[in-house]
C-alpha cells in the first residue's frame, strides 16, 4: 500500500493556491459527462453535493435516513470554529492552525490542518449568505463565544443548534440543485459496498431500505462522507443509526484505514441512567464557559449537592490546570472526570458522575442571561432526568462522541483506492488524536464546500475518461451477490439472540477495554474476546422478517456484523500504539501528574492498515508526520 | 409498570392496517417513550415475533425523525417535545397508551408507525433556499443584521421538519412548515430577492403535494415541538398576497 500524501511543495501558507492552481479542471459543458456519487448528507456529503451540483456535475447523494435533511450533522449544539478575529483578541489563521493541532496532541497532517485554518473564514461567508441564522450583537455583528482548548473566542453559533442551522443551510442548496435537476437523491438508501473496476473506485451496491432492493450504481468517482463510528460502542451521543458499514466495506475493498483507535470521549454528557438505555446525551461543551466542575473533597460524602458547603467541594480541573480551568481540552476534562469517580468521589446514583454547576453564574450574570444562553440545553436536560439545572447542579459524565480514525486520506482527500474520494468525520485528516470542540463541524463544511469539489475536478480532469462499465460487468455481479447472499445468511440463522444483545456485548468490551483507560493486558483480552462474540453473532443472531421489505431488524443486524469486526481492528490499532496521545490513554504511558505521555520518538506517525483476506491479520503501514510550525512539546494546560 | 399498547400494524404501502393490542414487558419510569418501545421490540424478537417498525435516529430532539401519534396527540402529551423525549413517568401502570403513525395524503405509510415525509423535500426544493453558490462571498460582518430579525429568523429556522403540524391538523395542511421556512428566509435581507418568487413557488408545490388549507385551527402550534408560532402563516398569507399583485419574477 502507498502512502502518498501529495503535499504541495512550497511553504504551508502557500500550499493550498499552488494546488488549486495545479490541479486539472473540468470544461463547463463536459462536466454533464460526468456522474459522481456522494453517500452521505451530512455537512461534508451535503455541501460537496450541492456544490459539485453547482458546478454542473451530475451528482447522485445517498443517506440512511428518510430526508437529507436529517443527517447527524443536525445534532451538533455549540457552534463551528473560524479565524475570523471578529472579537480582537488575538485570534489568526496560524492560531487556530497551531490550536488544532496542539489539541490533536502532534497526530494530524500539518498542511491539512493549516488549509482548514485558511478556509474556515470562507465558510462563515458562505453560510451567512445563504441565510444561516448565526447568533448576533445589539450592534447587528456576528457573536462568537469560546471553546476549549483555546484561548481566544472564535466560536460562532446558532443558539444551542449550530448543527441544525449549518446543515439546514448546506440542505438547502442541496434543495436548490435536486430542484435544479443537477443533483438526484436516493434516501432510505443504504450503501452495502463499493465497486472498484481496474483499481478505481466505480460505484456502489445499495439496498433500498423500503423494498429491499439490492442494486448497483455506477459512476465515475465516489465520495463517502458517511460520518463517525462512535456507535461501536453501543452507548454514544452519535444517532442511532450510525454506523461504519460504508467506509469498512470501502477498507475491504482496498482503502487504507488510519487511526482507528484514535475515539473522543466527550467529558459533558447526562449519566447513564439504566440497562435499557439506548443512547447518551450530550451536553455542550459551551456550557463550560459559565458552569464549573466539582465533586465533593470527601470520598463517599452523599449529601445533596446544596448542602456541601463550599470549601468541602474540589473544583478539580481549576485546581489542577489554573489557565484552562473548566475549559481544558475534551480528552483532559474526561480523564480527570474518570479520576475523580475512580477515587469513589463521583456524584448520582451510580457514583458515575461530576457536577456542572451554574449557581455562580447565575448569581453574576442573572438567570435570564443563562436562559439566553443554554435555555433548550437545561430544557433538554430537566426533560431527560426531572431535575431543574437552574437550582441543582447538573450531573455529567463522559460518553463516546467523536471518531478521529477514519479512511486514510492525501492532501487531496482521496483515498488509497483512486476516484474514492472521503469527507466529514469519515476521514481520518484533521484532528490526530483528538478534536477541539467547534471543529468538526468547520472541516466538513471546509472538506464538503472547498476541497472536494476542485479534487473531483482535478481527478476526473486528469483520468478523462473511464472505460464504460454497465451492471453487468463481473467486479458489480460480484459485489451484488455477496451483499445479497449475506442478507440472507442473517436472515437464516434464527438462532437465539438479538441484534441489540450482541451490540451491547460489544459496547461493553469495546469501553472497558478501549475505552477511557486502555492496557496491553486489557487490549490483548479484547482481542480474544471480539472473534469469540463474533462466532457466536453468526452461529446464534436471531433476525426476524424477510429481506424484501421495510427490515429495522436487518437494517441493524449489518451494521452490528460490520461493527464486530471494526470492534477488532480498533482493539489491534489501540494495543500496537504503545504511547498516550489525545484521546488514546494507555495507562502504561504517562507523567508522572497523571497526564498523556506522548512518545514522539517511535510513535509521530499515522497507523495506517490494509485489509489483507478474510482470516488474516491486517498490514500495518505508517504516514510518518513531520512537525515544521508546530513543534511538539508536552501539552500543558495548566 | 406495565402497559397496553395499541399500536397500528401495516406490513407494507400497499397493504392493510389494523391495531393491535399488546402487553408490554416490566417498563421503568426513567426510559423514555422510545426506550419503551426497544424493550417491547426486544420482547417481541425473542418471541419470534417482527418487532414495530418507527422511524427515529437522533433521539436527542432535533433531527426530526421520531413521528408518533400518542393518544391522539403529535409527540405525545408533553408540549415543547418530541416524541424521543418525552419520557415514561408520564404513564402510570395499567395505562392503555394508543399509538399511530402520522396520517395524512400527502404521507402514505410505508410499514407500522413509518411514513414517507418526502412531499417536504419537494416543497422545499420548489423555493426553500437562497440561490448563492459555493464561492467566497463576501464578508460575514459586511451585512450587519438586526439582533431581533436575527432571532426572529432563527426562531422559524428552529422547525425540525417532523410533520406533527400535519399530522395534527384535521385538514392535513402544511402551512406552519411551509411559513416557518418563508418566514425565516424573509426577515432576513439574504431573503429579499427572491422573497416573492420563493413564497408564490413554495405554496404552489405544497398545493400540489395534497395538503389541505389552513382553517385557523391552531392545532398545528400546539402539536409543534419546536413551538413555531402561527404568526408565521399570517406573514406567509401576507407575502402570498403581496406576490400575487408583484410581477418581479
Ligand atoms: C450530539 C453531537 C453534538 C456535536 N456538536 C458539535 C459541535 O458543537 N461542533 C462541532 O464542530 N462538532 C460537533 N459534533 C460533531 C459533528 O457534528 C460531526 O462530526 C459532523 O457533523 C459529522 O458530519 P459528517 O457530514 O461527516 O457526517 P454526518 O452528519 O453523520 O452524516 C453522515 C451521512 O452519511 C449517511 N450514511 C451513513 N452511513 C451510510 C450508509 N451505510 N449508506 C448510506 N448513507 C449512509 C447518513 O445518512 C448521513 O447522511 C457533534 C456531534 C454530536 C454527536
Ligand atoms: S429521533 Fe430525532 S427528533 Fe426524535
Amino acid at each position: 500500500m502507498q502512502l502518498d500524501a501529495k503535499i504541495p511543495a512550497g511553504p504551508i501558507e502557500k500550499k493550498w493556491d499552488t494546488r488549486s492552481f495545479e490541479n486539472k479542471l473540468v470544461n463547463p459543458a463536459n462536466r454533464r459527462k460526468y456522474h459522481v456519487l456522494v453517500v452521505g448528507s451530512g455537512l461534508a456529503g451535503g455541501a460537496a453535493a450541492a456544490s459539485l451540483g453547482e458546478l454542473g456535475y451530475r451528482v447522485s447523494v445517498f443517506c440512511y435516513q428518510d430526508s437529507t435533511r436529517r443527517a447527524h450533522s443536525i445534532a451538533a449544539q455549540g457552534g463551528i470554529n473560524a479565524a475570523k478575529n471578529y472579537m480582537g483578541d488575538g485570534d489568526s489563521i496560524h492560531r487556530l492552525f497551531y490550536d488544532t493541532v496542539k489539541g490533536g496532541d502532534y497526530r494530524a497532517r500539518e498542511a491539512n490542518v493549516y488549509r482548514l485554518a485558511q478556509v474556515s473564514n470562507a465558510i462563515i461567508d458562505q453560510c451567512v449568505a445563504q441565510g444561516v441564522p448565526f447568533a448576533r450583537d445589539y450592534g447587528g455583528l456576528l457573536d462568537n463565544r469560546s471553546f476549549g482548548g483555546a484561548q481566544v473566542s472564535r466560536t460562532f453559533y446558532a443558539r444551542g443548534q449550530t448543527g441544525q442551522q449549518l446543515l439546514l443551510g448546506a440542505y438547502s442548496a442541496l434543495m436548490r440543485q435536486v430542484g435544479a435537476g443537477t443533483v438526484k437523491q436516493y434516501t432510505r438508501t443504504e450503501m452495502l459496498d463499493l465497486i472498484v473496476i481496474d483499481g478505481r473506485a466505480r460505484g456502489i451496491v445499495t439496498r433500498d431500505m423500503v423494498t429491499g432492493q439490492v442494486q448497483c450504481v455506477l459512476a465515475d468517482a465516489v465520495v463517502l462522507a458517511t460520518g463517525g463510528y462512535g456507535n461501536v460502542f453501543f452507548l454514544s451521543t452519535n444517532a442511532m443509526g450510525c454506523n461504519a458499514t460504508a467506509i469498512f466495506r470501502a477498507w475491504k475493498r482496498g482503502a487504507g484505514f488510519a487511526n482507528p483507535c484514535f475515539t473522543q470521549i466527550h467529558p459533558t454528557c447526562i449519566p447513564v441512567a439504566g440497562d435499557y438505555q439506548s443512547k447518551l446525551t450530550l451536553m455542550s461543551e459551551s456550557l463550560r464557559n459559565d458552569g464549573r466542575i466539582w465533586v465533593p473533597k470527601a470520598v463517599g460524602d452523599k449529601r445533596a449537592p446544596g448542602s456541601i458547603p463550599e470549601e468541602e467541594r474540589d473544583y478539580y480541573l481549576e485546581r489542577r490546570y489554573p489557565a484552562f480551568g473548566n475549559l481544558v481540552p475534551r480528552d483532559v476534562a474526561s480523564r480527570a472526570a474518570k479520576q475523580v469517580c475512580d477515587e469513589q468521589r463521583g456524584v448520582g446514583e451510580f457514583g458515575l458522575g461530576v457536577y456542572l454547576d451554574f449557581e455562580d453564574s447565575i448569581k453574576r450574570l442573572g438567570r435570564k442571561i443563562i436562559e439566553e444562553r443554554y435555555g433548550n440545553l437545561f430544557q433538554m436536560y430537566e426533560k431527560i432526568t426531572g431535575e431543574d439545572p437552574y437550582t441543582v447542579p447538573m450531573r455529567i459524565f463522559p460518553a463516546v462522541h467523536y471518531t478521529m480514525g477514519g479512511l486514510w486520506v492525501d492532501y487531496n482527500l482521496e483515498s488509497t483506492i483512486p476516484g474514492l474520494f472521503v469527507a466529514g468525520e469519515a476521514n481520518f485528516s484533521d484532528h490526530g488524536a483528538n478534536r477541539l470542540g467547534a471543529s468538526a463541524l468547520m472541516q466538513g463544511l471546509a472538506d464538503g464546500y472547498y476541497v472536494i469539489p476542485p479534487s473531483i475536478g482535478h481527478y476526473l480532469g486528469t483520468v478523462r475518461s473511464l472505460p464504460a462499465a454497465d451492471e453487468t460487468h463481473p467486479a458489480c455481479r460480484d459485489a451484488e451477490r455477496a451483499v445479497t447472499e449475506r442478507i440472507g445468511q442473517l436472515l437464516s440463522i434464527q438462532g437465539r439472540r438479538t441484534v441489540d444483545d450482541f451490540h451491547k456485548a460489544l459496547g461493553r468490551i469495546m469501553w472497558d477495554k478501549c475505552g477511557m483507560g486502555r492496557t496491553e493486558a486489557g487490549l490483548t483480552q479484547a482481542l480474544e474476546e471480539i472473534p469469540r462474540l463474533r462466532a457466536d453473532f453468526w452461529k446464534d443472531v436471531r433476525v426476524p422478517g424477510s429481506a424484501p421489505s421495510l427490515n429495522q431488524s436487518l437494517e441493524k443486524a449489518g451494521r452490528v456484523a460490520d461493527f464486530l469486526e471494526h470492534g477488532e481492528l480498533m482493539v489491534r490499532d489501540a494495543l500496537e500504539r504503545r504511547e498516550s496521545c489525545g484521546g488514546h490513554f494507555r495507562e502504561e504511558s504517562q507523567t508522572e501528574e497523571g497526564e498523556a505521555l506522548r512518545d514522539d520518538v517511535n510513535f509521530a506517525h499515522a497507523a495506517v492498515w490494509e485489509w489483507k483476506g478474510e482470516g488474516q491479520s491486517p498490514a500495518l503501514h505508517k504516514e510518518e508526520l513531520a512537525f515544521e510550525h508546530c513543534l511538539p512539546s508536552q501539552r500543558s494546560y495548566k | 409498570m406495565k402497559l397496553t399498547l395499541k399500536i397500528w400494524r401495516q406490513a407494507s404501502r400497499e397493504a392493510k392496517g389494523r391495531i393491535e393490542s399488546l402487553e408490554t414487558p416490566e417498563i421503568s419510569s426513567h426510559m423514555s417513550f422510545l426506550e419503551m418501545l426497544d424493550v417491547v421490540n426486544e420482547s417481541l424478537e425473542r418471541a419470534g415475533k417482527e418487532p414495530v417498525a418507527f422511524d427515529h435516529d437522533c433521539r436527542e430532539g432535533i433531527c426530526g425523525t421520531c413521528s408518533l401519534m400518542i393518544n391522539g396527540q403529535a409527540h405525545g402529551p408533553w408540549a415543547g417535545t418530541t416524541a424521543c423525549q418525552l419520557h415514561m413517568r408520564e404513564f402510570k401502570d395499567g395505562d392503555v397508551i394508543v399509538i399511530e403513525p402520522w396520517r395524512a395524503r400527502a404521507f402514505p405509510v410505508l410499514r407500522d408507525l413509518i411514513v414517507d415525509r418526502s412531499a417536504f423535500d419537494r416543497v422545499l426544493q420548489a423555493g426553500g433556499y437562497v440561490s448563492v453558490n459555493t464561492s467566497s462571498p463576501q464578508d460575514a460582518n459586511a451585512m450587519p443584521i438586526r439582533r431581533a430579525d436575527a432571532e426572529a429568523a432563527m426562531d422559524a429556522a428552529a422547525c425540525i421538519g417532523c410533520g406533527a403540524c400535519v399530522a395534527s391538523c384535521k385538514n392535513a395542511s402544511a402551512m406552519l412548515f411551509v411559513s416557518a421556512k418563508v418566514s425565516q428566509y424573509a426577515h432576513l435581507p439574504q431573503g429579499q430577492p427572491e422573497r416573492m418568487r420563493r413564497v408564490r413557488a413554495m405554496v404552489e408545490a405544497m398545493d400540489a403535494e395534497g395538503f389541505g388549507s389552513c382553517t385557523n385551527l391552531y392545532e398545528c402550534e400546539a402539536a409543534c415541538p419546536k413551538e413555531i408560532k402561527i404568526t408565521n402563516i399570517a406573514l406567509m398569507n401576507r407575502d402570498w398576497r403581496r406576490s400575487l399583485c408583484e410581477e418581479e419574477l
